[in-house]
């Protein structure tokens, strides 16, 4: 159901002063936050940070052990681990692997394959599966139950880098047609956080949050991430018009390849003011709102 | 030919079979072969109590295997040893303290042969009327908790996070393998009750698309490995629990002879 207003809504889940200790060490502490439906918020920090043990306590996979967690009554998550490998001795399917936890319609399966653009796949075998082949599966499987909160824990590991970015389009297209609130565990954090409402950046404590463009200018997260970190969301504000394919050759915007790229040569949009060339350019799926004009063609993969 | 006694035979065998498969599958899916070790070698410390205290002894069976498998979970939560060394020791110390508290007891002449190895001949009535009972009561516990152990042998966090409760639905499969090893002494016995649940399972996983095709069809791969057992110790006349195995090995190589399923990427354009 979608929520007209998200910032009145009753919170899904709210944390607060969470620590969960491990061994006598704390792995992370003092965590507050809450997630309203149709709100996504985005944990960021280095490795050990704690972003999955908090992610953990926020559904209730782990206990904390100061601080509270509630959670709306009858919350219904869809979680996508950080790890997960299917023991080679089980035959599981993808379409079986989609009715792990609860069962579904077939026209629902149908379609949350076919969102992340692996319907061809129904059939595979979980463990044929690459890696991100893998990943689109589990992000099938936690958005086909149609959840009030979506825990994706690095969902996009090991996805392509076109396919990445089409992912969090997706990621964002399941928030604004279902308002389901979404907490999202990434280090991408060039693509993550131009989609998201709140940034929280961890390091076995909240060291900073806010929005992104406040997050990637805050001291805290410039000492933690270096300088260049900063700059990394700039880079996905501008307009990309071509991708840059891995024999050196480029993939424009238009469908066509040519063997370099200037900007005299027509295949590119006129670039708007300000727009600097960065180092690391992106190729985007185009979607219904990702504001370059062309048509969307969401699910398509362009990494042939 | 066929007496009275190998009638029964057959049919304890094949409940027994039939009830194992599924459990067999999950013990392969999650690893715990070695598990199903041990609470059988628990089973000789259940009889040795059993004769000692003048216990019921499939019960006294089942009450040592639940209290092993309690313990381990009670081990595993303190977390200083990996499973597998937890269960190498109370694996070896039950069937130990089995053996010794045996022979303590010179005033009992007991068969330990025959609880090793078991006896499916000499399974009476009441044997077959147990191994069907507790073997639907078994099989409905599965079927009405598959979903929940299925999803936590993939991932048991995922399992809690959505709803499912993992612990629970392990906590009863525990205690539904304690149930069944304690059933199973007598038909195949202690020493091969393992290989009952793990060879058909084995066999039965090149032919299934599916956790579901693959219980079903490890109970009929041990349905299958029972007749043919029986059948062979009579016409051979060896003894019937390790022919049971032999069969279930011979079916296991002979799938291995087969092509596998070429179908995994059924549906790829490619």
């Amino acid at each position: 159901m979608l929520q007209t207003n998200t910032r009145i809504a009753p919170p899904l889940v709210s944390l607060t002063g969470v620590g969960v200790r491990r061994q006598g060490r704390w792995l992370v502490r003092g965590v507050e936050f809450s997630i309203a439906p149709g709100e996504i918020v985005t944990l960021i920090g280095p490795n050990g940070s704690g972003k999955s043990t908090t992610a953990k306590a926020a559904i209730g996979v782990m206990k904390p052990d100061e601080g509270s967690v509630e959670r709306k009554a009858g919350l219904k998550v869809g979680y996508v681990p950080q790890k997960l490998s299917v023991d080679w001795t089980m035959p599981l399917s993808v379409e079986r692997l989609m009715t792990l936890t609860a069962p579904l319609k077939r026209a629902e399966i149908d379609a949350a394959l076919a969102a992340t653009g692996i319907a061809h796949l129904a059939r595979a075998e979980v463990q044929h599966l690459s890696g991100g082949e893998f990943q689109r599966a589990l992000l099938s499987r936690a958005i086909a139950r149609k959840p009030d909160l979506l825990v994706l824990d690095e969902p996009v590991q090991g996805v392509d880098f076109s396919g990445e970015i089409a992912l969090y389009d997706l990621i964002k297209t399941i928030r604004n047609t279902t308002g389901c609130g979404i907490l999202l565990i990434s280090h991408d954090l060039h693509v993550v956080m131009a989609e998201t409402d709140t940034v929280i950046c961890l390091n076995g404590h909240v060291c900073c949050r806010g929005t992104p463009q406040a997050v990637s200018r805050s001291p805290e997260y410039l000492r933690l991430f270096g300088a260049r970190a900063g700059q990394t969301l700039a880079f996905y504000q501008h307009h990309h018009d071509h991708t840059h394919l891995p024999d050196g050759r480029v993939l424009h915007a238009d469908g066509s390849v040519t063997d370099d790229c200037r900007p005299d040569d027509g295949h590119h949009d006129v670039m708007p003011t300000g727009g600097r060339a960065g180092p690391m350019r992106l190729g985007h799926v185009h979607g219904p709102d990702c504001g370059c004009g062309q048509p969307p063609v969401k699910g398509e993969r362009r990494d042939a | 030919m066929l007496d009275d006694f190998f009638i029964r035979a057959l049919a304890a065998g094949i409940g027994l079979a039939i009830t194992v498969g599924p459990l067999g599958c999950l013990v392969v899916w999650r690893r715990m072969a070695y598990f199903g070790d041990t609470m059988a070698h628990s089973a000789l410390l259940g009889v040795a109590l059993s004769l000692l205290m003048d216990l019921n002894l499939t019960l006294s069976v089942f009450a040592v295997a639940a209290a092993v498998s309690l313990l381990l979970l009670l081990l595993q939560k303190r977390g200083t040893l990996s499973t597998d060394a937890l269960l190498g020791i109370l694996s070896h110390a039950t069937l130990a303290i089995g053996l010794v508290l045996v022979s303590f007891m010179t005033w009992v002449r007991i068969d330990l042969v025959g609880f090793l190895f078991g006896d499916i001949l000499a399974v009476s009535r009441g044997d077959v009327d147990l191994v069907w009972g507790g073997g639907i009561l078994v099989l409905f516990a599965v079927v009405r908790l598959w979903r929940p152990l299925v999803a936590s042998t993939v991932n048991p966090e995922l399992a809690e996070a959505e709803g499912l409760e993992p612990e629970t639905a392990r906590l009863v499969f525990m205690l539904l393998m304690a149930l069944v090893i304690a059933i199973a002494m007598k038909v195949v016995g202690i020493l091969l009750i393992t290989a009952l649940l793990i060879i058909p399972a084995a066999t039965a996983r090149r032919f299934s698309a599916s956790p579901e095709t693959m219980a079903v069809l490890a109970s009929l791969v041990g349905v299958l490995a029972v007749v043919g057992g029986l059948f062979g110790s009579l016409k051979f006349d060896t003894p019937s629990g390790p022919s049971i195995v032999v069969a279930a090995l011979v079916l296991f190589v002979a799938s291995l002879l087969t092509r596998p399923r070429t179908a995994l990427r059924q549906g790829d354009p490619a």
